[in-house]
């Protein structure tokens, strides 16, 4: 073929000297790009933290929204207060009440999800560069969302109880030090996300101590923190000090997250904030929905619902630790989560659980790899596995794939002196096919 | 009454989510150039839509895996159902690298130094012993890719011998089986090769320059992250070498309507890297970009391939 006379010279988008920096973090990437062979149906997937509400009463939901729009149908599908309608504000205080949390409807705002709290907290607080304390590991949606407002994160040390004091201590002062400015703390008390780790009491009492000598403020996200599947609720931070923490909550994991429904509760003077910022971002949060979960809330046991969860999700978790238990290669350490979603499994030296996502792909199994839940490239040896949606026959199998996986990976490491030669010795002798 | 055409794309392989992007792109394509066009993932429910079409013609948007290594190809062999791109056998022979070279290579064209090993080799022999040989043989830089797989995935570049061994762990993680080559300074190409009915002719070559310097799966997928030129920065010589060279590759490999070449453009000789039977069609994608450069519309260069895929149906049934 003939060649054309003008040559093209293009990055085919022709915005690309155009976005905001703070755009520069949203790449494609390969072990992402992966998530995709998750919603295969033969892959058992442990990657995604999706509610599983299958058991949920979809025809009296469903009779119950048809009820809501025929009694108010111009009221639910017209816009409302950015703050949030008044009646589910004052619901939103008697659930918060079972982890201890005495409340004003007026301090409470209603957010698309947390996660929308989350980002007008970031928003309303955050210039480029200043500094976010967080757990080490933490929830990758929200280090998106403080990428996105061009935040440092700085993780702080975790032990069994979750953040360690004295390393919050130390990070605040690192960063103060260094000329940073500290903006807050954002932590997971219950079931953190992604470690299954929950804060005991006396270990909350703690890290608000240290806040409070430093000054900080402390972010509490708790979207788990009624699905203790093995003890009762513990009370949140928020209910040990109602001055220097913003808690954000959220109707996804107790009810459904299609509703996008969350809610802030924080100081007034910094509510006030919030609001404006809210009705910036969105007007109002949607009122249908506020209306729906009001309704349900009014009219459900939501507290047996709840209830019936935990069971649902204690099999599963079970399922998961005993496959783990079973089928984990030598070296190998978990969490055991006494609630939430999640555990947390560290590999020993020398593993990359990105790539490891490609084997564990290929073997059919799905999970997120350590490296998403920190945000300076630590992880590599750790990943997360969810328990919340597959049946508790898939979570085992799911076990028992990545354990193939595991042996595979350990025996092509140790080959090229990747990990400890001592690993490979303890796996079972398969003799080869000929 | 419109052709109808099937356009498989996803698939259980570690490209899946490019491939559901190139298949949304060609479903796009065909449905504006006036096909009655489905969509369909590789699953059971994709055998019943063949049957209950009329004469369909099935366009795979499959990368990797089986969709590139003939198996899928095959089923619909087996089923008699006449679809667009290379034939399932020839298939296998060109997605497997440690196949597809030699043959390119004994058709005349350069080819990079390279060695050929699974897993197995370095775990019976020894890898210490096995990475001095190659490092002997092959010097440095290298390239260390699976035999099986695309977008880059398992593949980089090795500067020290002592990266070597993590290359070739990230490199089995995609495949058992994984090749070293010679790294290959250049400028980079790409060219596609329609077949229209009268024999394979070369678009026009795309330089490719990823700002990072590595044309990784991020600089492949990230608008914005890799400047493309077409044609490339080279002397008209050299571009008409280039694209007979991605004819002869297409030719020799047995390659049917459409095919992209992956060319390295060293002192002015095109080093054939590999041909992909299923390139990509997204909208970073190559293909697109160089049909357009030549004034080659996309959409009616697939409905092309499509109707000849069509008279290919109705000649063998005659």
């Amino acid at each position: 073929m003939d060649l054309p006379e003008k040559r093209v010279e293009t990055r085919l988008d022709p915005y690309v000297d155009v976005y905001a920096d703070r755009t520069r973090g949203l790449k494609a990437s390969a072990v992402r790009a992966l998530f995709a062979v998750a919603n295969r149906p033969e892959v058992v997937s442990l990657a995604g933290g999706m509610p599983n509400i299958a058991d949920l009463p979809l025809g009296d939901l469903g009779d119950l929204v048809s009820d809501l729009i025929k009694t108010h149908g111009p009221t639910i599908m017209n816009y409302g207060a950015a703050q949030g309608e008044s009646r589910i504000r004052e619901q939103v205080c008697d659930v918060m009440r079972i982890e201890g949390i005495e409340a004003s409807p007026d301090d409470v705002m209603i957010s698309c999800g947390s996660q929308q709290g989350l980002d007008l907290v970031t928003r309303t607080f955050i210039e480029p560069g200043d500094v976010i304390l967080a757990e080490a590991p933490s929830y990758v949606g929200a280090l998106g969302t403080f990428r996105s407002y061009q935040a440092h994160v700085v993780h702080v040390a975790m032990d069994e109880d979750g953040i360690i004091p004295d390393a919050l201590r130390a990070a605040h002062i690192a960063a103060t030090s260094a000329g940073r400015r500290v903006k807050f703390l954002y932590t997971i008390p219950n079931f953190n996300n992604p470690t299954g780790i929950t804060q005991p009491v006396e270990r909350r009492r703690e890290i608000l101590a240290v806040a409070q000598e430093l000054g900080l403020l402390i972010v509490e996200d708790n979207p788990y923190g009624l699905l203790a599947l093995d003890e009762p609720v513990k009370p949140a931070i928020r209910s040990l000090n109602a001055d220097q923490v913003i808690y954000l909550g959220s109707f996804s994991k107790t009810f459904a997250p299609g509703f996008r429904v969350g809610w802030v509760l924080a100081p007034p003077a910094v509510l006030k904030k919030l609001i404006l910022a809210q009705e910036s971002a969105t007007l109002c949060p949607p009122v249908f929905s506020q209306f729906a979960i009001s309704q349900y809330l009014e009219t459900w046991d939501w507290r047996g619902q709840i209830d019936s969860f935990r069971q649902m999700y204690r099999e599963r978790r079970n399922a998961m630790l005993r496959g783990l238990d079973d089928h984990m290669p030598p070296g190998a350490t978990w969490t055991r989560p006494k609630g939430g979603f999640f555990v947390w499994v560290t590999l020993p030296e020398g593993f990359d659980c990105d790539q490891l996502s490609a084997r564990a792909a290929s073997h059919r199994v799905a999970f997120v790899p350590g490296t998403a839940f920190y945000a300076d490239g630590l992880g590599s040896r750790n990943m997360r596995l969810s328990y919340c949606f597959p049946t508790p026959d898939n979570i085992y199998e799911g076990t028992r794939r990545l354990g193939e996986a595991l042996l595979e990976e350990i025996e092509l490491r140790s080959t090229f002196g990747l990990v400890d030669p001592a690993l490979a010795r303890e796996l079972p002798q398969h003799p080869e096919v000929i | 009454m419109a052709q109808q055409v099937i356009v498989v794309s996803g698939g259980l392989s570690h490209e899946r989510e490019v491939s559901i992007e190139s298949g949304r792109r060609v479903c796009k394509e065909l449905t504006r150039a006036g096909f009655d066009v489905s969509e369909s993932d590789v699953q059971a429910s994709l055998i019943d839509l063949i049957r209950s079409l009329d004469h369909p013609v099935v366009v795979p948007m499959l990368h990797g895996g089986s969709g590139e290594d003939g198996a899928v190809r095959e089923v619909f062999e087996l089923m008699g159902v006449h679809y667009v791109g290379t034939r399932a056998p020839a298939c296998r022979a060109s997605f497997d690298k440690a196949l597809a070279v030699p043959v390119v290579a004994k058709a005349g064209l350069t080819v990079p130094k390279r060695v050929v090993l699974p897993h197995e080799m370095f775990r019976d022999l020894g890898a210490n012993v096995l990475l001095d040989l190659i490092e002997d043989k092959l010097g440095l830089p290298l390239f260390v890719k699976p035999t099986m797989s695309g977008s880059a995935l398992g593949a980089s570049r090795v500067d020290r011998i002592e990266d070597l061994p993590a290359a070739m762990v990230n490199a089995y993680s995609y495949g058992r089986t994984v090749v070293v080559e010679e790294f290959i300074a250049g400028v980079e190409v790409a060219v596609p090769v329609f077949d229209f009915g009268e024999g394979p002719l070369a678009f026009p070559p795309v330089e490719i320059r990823p700002a990072s310097g590595s044309y990784d799966f991020e600089a492949r997928y990230t608008a914005g992250a890799t400047t493309y030129i077409c044609p490339a920065e080279l002397d008209d010589a050299t571009l008409k070498a280039v694209q007979d060279a991605a004819v002869t590759a297409h030719r020799c490999l047995s390659l049917r309507d459409f095919s992209r070449a992956d060319i390295i453009v060293r002192d002015g000789v095109p080093v054939f890297i590999e041909s992909s039977v299923a390139p990509g069609m997204t909208d970073t994608s190559l293909v697109p970009l160089s049909l357009a450069t030549a004034g080659q519309d996309f959409g009616d260069a697939l409905a092309a391939v499509v109707r000849q895929s069509a008279i290919r149906q109705v000649e063998s049934s005659l």
